[in-house]
Order: structure tokens, then C-alpha cells, then sequence
């Protein structure tokens, strides 16, 4: 459950980048860790976002868990759904469970995140 | 050292990896919080049936011919009252008028009760009723002698008849029966802390693992799902059902917390009597209160909490509740802010989210 195409963290996130916009959400190794995923707080539309630091959280019934956005840039879309269903991000992380869209301020930062084949080595426990 | 070697296990674990639940280290236990799912377990318990370890739980065993006395004396509620075979559930109360445990009192007959305690509570239960104690009493720890099975649901009590045949008591709520199950002594409550109809069942440890698959046989077919303690904690707080050390401590009172059901004002004194009728004369100058959030954001445990615009204490317990789809909580709010509509603020990662005051329970099921 690692798509090829897209780029991921070591804090289980995944990004799309078409263009320069990103579209951005956890990943399923995330949402499974998390169990029932009950809530999502990102911010609005127009908030600047920085790679490496919280921009949000993700909450299940027990827990809550900070997301950090894997790039830097200006947030041009919220996934509304969430608000009444936030577990599509449970059924569906990588498609309907998508948290934000960015516009990339350095799309050179996608090289610094890991791709389909390192982010499976990671998450087995090896390094990458 | 390895901190999982210092875990106590249940005589459920093996079966509970075999389910595939999650375990995670609860007041010294390894304990099941979830097989399917919170949500999924909590609707099974509101719906169907839910199945749940609580071998974790303490007994304690009070007896001797002034056992009676000696409960009236120690704890809040009035167990003269109690028919053989009846259960209540009261307060071990300390002399400040406080909680050293909530505990479901069990009367065998006047010179013989069990007490169930919370499992992180039960060697401070036990030395504390030793430390009230004489001759004539005597108080037994008996916790590693039981394991616990809670069956929980609107389907319980037809699992429990399919499981057993004919060794299913008829029981009413809150009465309890010895039985002999599996070759093992067993002790069958008809009570819960879930809000739903159900039972608790206590059994010697080597009897568990038989009882629990055969009540997991007979209950699959019912709709009836293995539940772990994250949906218990759910179940309760929809009930509003207090967790100690969370809604109720040392320092916080039976009037305080909104259990003066629990308070038997005419047995006679009782440890923290005269406290608690202080605080009844001059009115609690804090209660318990049930909220709803009603800005976006979940309140939880120790989040701050802002009444009028000053700082207030803190969430005693919250979290989002899964039949009613609504986030919820418990606060000790300040008298006069107490009242269902009052609205206040949570303060959820350092901005204010509104909440309000609501009657509770949030939940009660029809009958």
C-alpha cells in the first residue's frame, strides 16, 4: 500500500506533485497505526506551510497526532469532506482521504523526500 | 530492562493475539484496547453485543461478623440495603470526604461481601480497608484469584442463555449469582459499566479461556464482537460513567462529582460524613458537569478549560463519542457556571474552541 508516483516522509505523509501544485494526506502505514480516525485540523486556505514543521493534525478516538507538511508553500485547497467524513482518510488515504493542496514555493524540495521503494524500506525498518 | 517484562498478563492474552487485537500497558497490564476497531466495537456494544477482558479489575473480600458494619462505616452507600445477592455501587471514601476507589459492592450475605475496585487501585484499597479494620473483619485482596469477562449489549442476555443453557441465572440488574463454569467457580453479575444491559462474570483464572471462547461462539452469530478498552472508555463516558483518576480522585467529592445517589445521608456516620454535609449545607462550589463541544475540536483529558474569560481548571475527561457522533466531556465547572446551556471555551493546542453545558447522561438506552 505504497503507490508508486509519489513521494513520502519519514513522518507518513505522501505527496503528488502535478505541476507545482501538491496535493498532500498520511499515509496508509498512518492511518492503520492510527486506528478509527475521528477528526482533521488543517488550516485555511492562503496559510503558508513550511517543510519539516506541523501544520495540522489528524486525531483517532484515542490519539492525537500532528502532521507535518513535507514541503513548503501557500495552502490553495482544503478536502471539506473530511469535516463530516473524516474517515475517508481510514478507507481511502491516498484518494478521497487527500488532507491539503499546495502551491510549491521550491519544487526542489521533492527530492529530499523518499520515493515508493525508500519509504517501504523505512517502514520495514531498514534506513533510508 | 524490557518494560513489557514487568507487564502483567491476563489468562486471555494468547487468545486476544490470536483476534489480532492492539495491546497496550494499562495500570500494570498488558490489556486488549482494540480488535476491529473503537468505533466498531463501541457500535457493537450499543447495538449488538460487545465482549470484553477485564480480568485487570481488583476484588477485594470483606468478612466476618462485623463485615456489615464495617462496610457502612467505609464506604458511602448504605448496605443494609442490599438483599443477598445484590450489588450497589458506592464510594470507599476517605476522611477528607473524597474517593479512594469507586466500587461496585457485592453482599453475599451480611457477614460476607466482594467488592470490585479499579485494577490500578486495588493494593490502596485493600491496605486502606485493612487500615480501618479489627478482629472482627477481615479484609483479603483477592484479585489474582479472579479473571473477568464483561458481556455487554442489547443481545447479551440471549448470548449468555445460548452459552450457558441451563447454568444462565435469570438475574436481574444489579443482582448476582455463584455458578460453577467450565469446572471453575464463577461469579455471574448482571451488571456493566457501558450503559447497556449486560453482564460481568467473574472466574477463577484457568476457567477464563474456556468461557470466553464459548460465549465468542455463541455470540458471533448474534452480532457480538470482541471489545477492547478504548471502546469501553467510549461506552462510559456516553454513560457518563466516572473513570477514576480522571472524573473522581482523592480530592474531589461524591457531591462535587454528581453522585449523591451514592451518598446514604441516614445509615449512620461513615468516613468524610461530616465533610460531605458541610459541603451540603454550604452548597459544592464546584460540580461535575456533562458539555458538548459545539465549535470544531475535540476536548480531552487535562485540556484547559476558560469560563467568563478566566482559566477554570481543566477537561476531566472528553473524546469523541461514537453512537452519538457528537465530541463530548466531563469538567468540574464552577457553581453558578454548572448549568445545562452555560457556555465556556476549551482551550484544544492553544485556541479557544466553544463548548457548552448539557444534561446527562448523554446517552441512556431505551429500555
Amino acid at each position: 500500500m505504497i503507490p508508486d508516483g509519489l513521494r513520502y516522509s519519514r513522518e507518513h505523509e505522501w505527496v503528488k506533485a502535478e505541476g507545482d501544485v501538491a496535493t498532500v494526506g498520511i499515509t496508509h502505514h498512518a492511518q492503520n497505526e492510527l486506528g478509527d480516525i475521528v477528526f482533521v485540523d488543517a488550516p485555511a486556505v492562503g496559510s503558508a506551510v513550511t517543510a519539516g514543521a506541523v501544520f495540522g493534525s489528524v486525531e483517532s478516538v484515542k490519539a492525537v497526532s500532528d502532521i507535518y507538511s513535507p514541503v513548503s508553500g501557500e495552502i490553495v485547497a482544503v478536502n471539506e469532506a473530511l469535516r463530516d467524513g473524516p474517515e475517508a482518510v481510514n478507507a481511502d488515504p491516498y484518494g478521497s482521504g487527500w488532507i491539503v493542496r499546495v502551491r510549491l514555493r521550491d519544487p526542489k524540495e521533492l527530492a529530499d523526500l523518499l520515493d515508493a521503494a525508500g519509504y517501504k524500506a523505512y517502514v520495514e525498518g531498514g534506513s533510508a | 530492562m524490557p518494560s513489557d517484562a514487568a507487564l502483567k498478563r491476563t489468562p486471555l492474552h494468547a487468545l486476544h493475539a490470536a483476534l489480532g487485537a492492539r495491546v497496550a500497558p494499562f495500570a500494570g497490564w498488558e490489556m486488549p484496547i482494540q480488535y476491529s476497531g473503537v468505533v466498531d466495537e463501541h457500535m457493537a456494544v450499543r447495538t449488538k453485543a460487545g465482549l470484553f477482558d477485564v480480568s485487570h479489575m481488583g476484588e477485594i473480600e470483606v468478612r466476618g461478623v462485623e463485615a456489615l458494619s464495617f462496610l457502612q462505616w467505609t464506604t458511602s452507600n448504605d448496605v443494609s440495603r442490599l438483599a443477598d445477592g445484590q450489588a450497589h455501587y458506592s464510594a470507599i471514601m476517605n476522611p477528607d470526604g473524597g474517593f479512594v476507589d469507586d466500587v461496585l459492592v457485592h453482599r453475599f450475605g451480611p457477614q460476607e461481601f466482594m467488592l470490585c475496585v479499579n485494577a490500578a487501585n486495588s493494593g490502596k484499597d485493600a491496605r486502606w480497608l485493612q487500615s480501618q479494620a479489627n478482629d472482627e473483619v477481615s479484609v483479603l485482596d483477592r484479585s489474582a484469584d479472579w479473571a473477568q469477562v464483561a458481556l455487554q449489549g442489547p443481545a447479551a442476555g440471549t448470548i449468555l442463555t445460548e452459552a450457558l443453557g441451563a447454568d444462565a441465572p435469570a438475574l436481574k440488574r444489579y443482582r448476582f449469582r455463584r455458578a460453577d463454569l467450565f469446572g471453575a467457580p464463577a461469579i455471574v453479575a448482571r451488571t456493566g459499566y457501558t450503559g447497556e444491559d449486560g453482564f460481568e462474570i467473574y472466574i477463577a483464572p484457568q476457567g477464563a479461556p474456556a468461557l470466553w471462547e464459548r460465549l465468542l461462539a455463541a455470540g458471533r452469530p448474534h452480532g457480538l464482537l470482541p471489545a477492547g478498552l478504548g471502546a469501553r472508555d467510549t461506552l462510559r463516558l456516553e454513560a457518563r460513567l466516572a473513570l477514576y483518576g480522571q472524573d473522581i480522585d482523592a480530592t474531589t467529592s461524591p457531591l462535587e462529582a454528581g453522585l449523591e445517589w451514592i451518598v446514604a445521608w441516614d445509615k449512620g456516620d461513615f468516613v468524610g460524613r461530616d465533610v460531605l454535609a458541610r459541603q451540603r449545607e454550604a452548597g459544592v462550589r464546584r460540580r461535575l458537569a456533562g458539555f458538548e463541544m459545539t465549535g470544531r475540536g475535540i476536548a480531552r483529558h487535562g485540556y484547559p478549560i476558560r469560563v467568563a474569560g478566566a482559566a477554570a481548571g481543566e477537561v476531566a475527561s472528553g473524546s469523541y463519542a461514537p453512537f452519538l457522533k457528537k465530541n463530548i466531556g466531563l469538567a468540574y465547572l464552577p457553581a453558578g457556571h454548572d448549568q445545562a446551556g452555560t457556555e465556556f471555551e476549551v482551550v484544544i493546542r492553544d485556541a479557544p474552541v466553544a463548548a457548552r453545558v448539557v444534561p446527562t447522561p448523554f446517552y441512556r438506552r431505551t429500555p
